[in-house]
């Protein structure tokens, strides 16, 4: 079995991809469609007998030499290191691209790319910012559909309802092990540490999902046997780094620093749903109605019926939290704009919280690591 | 514009008309007509502080908030002079009767509403309008707006307590079809030289009047008066500038708290703007696209779709200015990166390259602020913009002649 010789760190951070080549050579012929963050209907693509795969910029691991002057200022560091991968012919191995509607940098990215690299298909989801309305699941059942179709024609087959509903159970499993592992890491965050868990997760971008099922399906039968002592340390949920990620070090270093890391919403497209999608009835509506109605709150995800400040608070209150840790990426400007009514309800429910900005590519932690240092400190005395 | 304030005013004094908060681009103030309800626009409002010098205080007040120095500063400038009841004109503002988000390309719009309707009170509809990411809206794109405007006429009547007016709702669609066409004949005048009108700098000026009274007989006259202006001056070939020297496409929205002395540094030049992109944000309508009071419902839907610059996916925009540069006869674009705009200024630089080295286009590429006056640096500006047109006119003296149309009548209808 696979799942015992991987190991994640060096998957998510290779910039070969060598799990999709190998899935390829695996299956001659068969295509691997990537997606910018933070969503996309993988379980279509899967349908497709594609291999999707979940792409979160380069780190630090590229030196960016032609998309800062696509890219200027002002600019998030993902928008420019997936660009630069595109322009030094590191997506090969894939063979079409998938952004949606999150931010206005991500937008424009996905067009620059087609103008750059016209071999790429790229597309655009729209994906529907009025979940309120009856009209936006049939909205999405559309744009779907026009992706299944386009996909098809890049096969030169069709997908089947059943293939559809096969993947979705695959998915289901998967983001089930995956909320159990996150619910088994709040209860024991001193058995299951983040860095861990979070590489885990991350590596299910680049893996075939049943490969990664399996994995998360043995981490989570030798849980009951792990030991190991707690340490004096503050429950923390970090918000705010759904889209490009913070250095693994950044992590650790909070750990270290005393931080219990009880919930946050790193690489959140894998964990996109908070039940499973339902296997009756047309899947591709269920995909797509799950999208506006079992879907973890983002600040991606526009939904006027439940605010993001209150859905934040429920997860301290559920999570048992004693502080949240708004982790934002340079220049995110959705995450800019929610840190302020995060801020305001935080106060206002007397939280402590510490925000911190990161790049994806820095290299250098030592202002960060005495900021969170402080503030924990200050927590753990009281 | 002096009228509209004090309609708000009135609004915020008794409760009546109506108002709803809304984004200038592609927007249905049509629909509004039907109710008797005004538009307001915290846009317009941000855009007169700067152009006021009134925008630093409410921005700087965000700031302590917790809004990031990189946060788009209109939405800064809005809630800070909110929350501090600063207004343009001193007058008082509503809380709207309906925060109503027509999201149409730029995602800063969803923040800023749901930060408008969490600060004012005020109920929050999202009107989600399908990105352009073909050519042309699908069918499932126009249903889906279509659905929305009619859920959104039900939630009015329940807000407003009145019915709607269809009829009113019809004429006013008629009334937006007029001034878009006036407005399209105005922009075409621009393609003669000497351009009688600055297609960026004026543009701006009449843009006022277009987002307040679109859907309005007041529009139709202020536009058939503009229009017949300017005709007369295009006959006397009277250029905006006395001696047209230059003709650029200008992309991206102006410095608004440095208006003047940005205008000053292309004036110098006798440099005019022949056709610009922000002109477009209310809509574009010069390519022929208008409103159709036989489909009032369908039309506005096309209209939030398709026919208004920040709804258009980048390729397009690109379409669009090289439509400008060969059918209005241009020596060049200027690209002004505005730092709060990352709907127009993510990529610009592979705009230019575009531009620059695969059209070969005179291309300038130049950065600042629409409402942060930190942002502005008057010296390196003028720098820039006077080594562009001395190139320019070395270069057209020598070889450079512009990319035109062949066929110039093909827009005039
Ligand atoms: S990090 Fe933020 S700004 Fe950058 S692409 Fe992602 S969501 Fe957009
Ligand atoms: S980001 Fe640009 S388009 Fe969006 S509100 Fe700000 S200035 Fe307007």
């Amino acid at each position: 079995m696979i799942a015992n010789t991987i190991n994640c760190e060096d998957i998510i951070y290779d910039l070969n991809f060598p799990t999709v080549r190998e899935w390829k050579d695996r299956h001659p012929g068969a295509k691997s469609i990537a997606y910018f963050p933070v969503y996309a209907p993988v379980e279509l693509i899967h349908a497709c007998g594609m291999l999707p795969v979940g792409l979160n910029g380069a780190g630090d691991r590229l030196d960016i030499q032609h998309a800062d002057a696509r890219f200027g200022s002002f600019i998030c560091s993902i928008v420019k290191t997936t660009l630069e991968m595109g322009l030094t012919n590191h997506l090969a191995p894939f063979d079409g691209m998938l952004f949606s509607s999150i931010c206005d940098s991500a937008r424009n990215l996905c067009f620059v790319m087609k103008r750059n690299l016209p071999d790429l298909y790229a597309d655009f989801l729209h994906l529907p910012h009025n979940p309120n309305s009856a009209a936006s699941t049939d909205f999405l059942v559309s744009e779907y559909r026009r992706l299944q179709e386009n996909l098809e024609q890049m096969n030169g087959t069709r997908m089947s309802d059943d293939a559809l509903s096969e993947s979705i159970k695959l998915y289901n499993e998967n983001r089930a092990l995956t909320r159990r592992l996150y619910d088994e890491r709040a209860r024991n965050p001193h058995l299951m540490r983040t860095s861990e868990l979070y590489t885990l997760v991350r590596a299910g971008n680049f893996l075939p999902v049943e490969e990664h099922t399996a994995l998360l399906q043995q981490i989570v039968d030798e849980l009951p046997s792990r030991t190991g002592k707690q340490r004096d340390s503050i429950r923390i949920v970090i918000e705010g780094s759904f889209c490009e990620q913070p250095p693994l070090d950044l992590i650790k270093i909070l750990e270290e620093a005393g931080c219990y890391i009880v919930d946050d919403d790193f690489v959140l497209g894998p964990r996109w749903f908070l039940e499973d999608v339902p296997l009756n009835g047309d899947p591709l509506r269920a995909l797509a109605d799950s999208y506006s109605n079992r879907a973890v709150y983002s600040s991606v995800r526009h939904d006027f019926r439940k605010p993001r400040h209150k859905a934040l608070i429920e997860k301290v209150r559920s999570r048992n939290a004693d502080a949240v840790i708004l982790l934002i990426a340079k220049f995110c400007e959705p995450a800019y704009f929610d840190y302020v009514l995060f801020k305001q309800e935080l106060e206002k429910e007397e939280i402590p919280h510490l925000l911190m900005e990161f790049e994806e590519k820095m290299f250098t932690f030592e202002r960060l690591r005495t900021e969170v240092e402080t503030f924990v400190e200050s927590l753990l005395f009281d | 514009m002096v009228e509209w304030y004090d309609l708000l005013n009135e609004a915020a004094e008794t409760g009546n008309p109506p108002t709803v908060s809304m984004m200038i681009s592609g927007n249905c103030v049509e629909l509004l007509e039907g109710f008797d309800a005004v538009p307001m626009y915290p846009e317009v409002n941000a855009l007169q502080l700067a152009i006021r010098h009134q925008s630093l205080e409410p921005i700087l007040l965000a700031e302590e908030l917790g809004y990031a120095a990189d946060n788009c500063a209109y939405v800064k400038a809005d809630i800070g002079a909110y929350l501090k009841g600063i207004t343009p004109t001193g007058g008082k503002l509503p809380k709207p009767t309906l925060v109503l988000c027509n999201f149409v390309g730029c995602n800063t719009y969803l923040k800023w509403f749901e930060h408008v309707a969490e600060f004012t009170g005020a109920p929050l509809y999202t009107l989600d309008v399908p990105f352009m990411r073909a050519d042309e809206p699908s069918k499932a794109d126009i249903d889906y707006v279509v659905r929305q405007l009619h859920e959104l006429v039900k939630l009015l009547e329940k807000l407003t307590g009145r019915k709607f007016d269809y009829d009113r709702f019809k004429e006013a669609v008629r009334f937006s079809a007029r001034v878009e066409e006036l407005w399209s004949n105005i922009k075409h005048l621009a393609r003669t030289s000497p351009s009688p009108f600055d297609a960026y700098f004026d543009a701006i000026t009449l843009m006022g009047p277009l987002y307040v009274y679109r859907a309005k007989p007041e529009g139709v006259e202020f536009f058939e008066l503009a229009l017949q202006e300017l005709e007369e001056k295009a006959q006397r070939l009277e250029g905006a500038n006395d001696r047209e020297k230059f003709r650029v496409v200008i992309e991206g929205p102006p410095p608004y708290p440095h208006f003047r002395t940005f205008r000053d540094m292309f004036a110098k030049w006798k440099a005019c703007a022949v056709a610009s992109t922000y002109s477009t944000v209310g809509g574009l309508w010069e390519f022929g696209a208008r409103h159709d009071p036989e489909k009032p419902f369908e039309s506005v839907a096309m209209h939030m779709l398709a026919h208004n610059v920040t709804n258009r996916n980048y390729l397009q925009r690109y379409d669009q200015i090289k439509r400008y540069v060969e059918e209005w006869g241009a020596d060049g674009v200027i690209i002004h990166f505005v730092k709060s705009c990352r709907l127009f200024s993510a990529g610009q630089g592979d705009m230019r390259d575009y531009f620059a080295k695969v059209l070969g286009v005179p291309t300038l590429y130049i950065e600042s602020d629409l409402e942060d006056p930190r942002y502005f640096s008057e010296a390196q500006l003028r720098n820039r913009i006077d080594a562009y047109f001395e190139a320019l006119e070395h270069q057209k003296l020598t070889t450079y002649s512009p990319p035109r149309h062949e066929d110039t009548k093909r827009f005039y209808g």
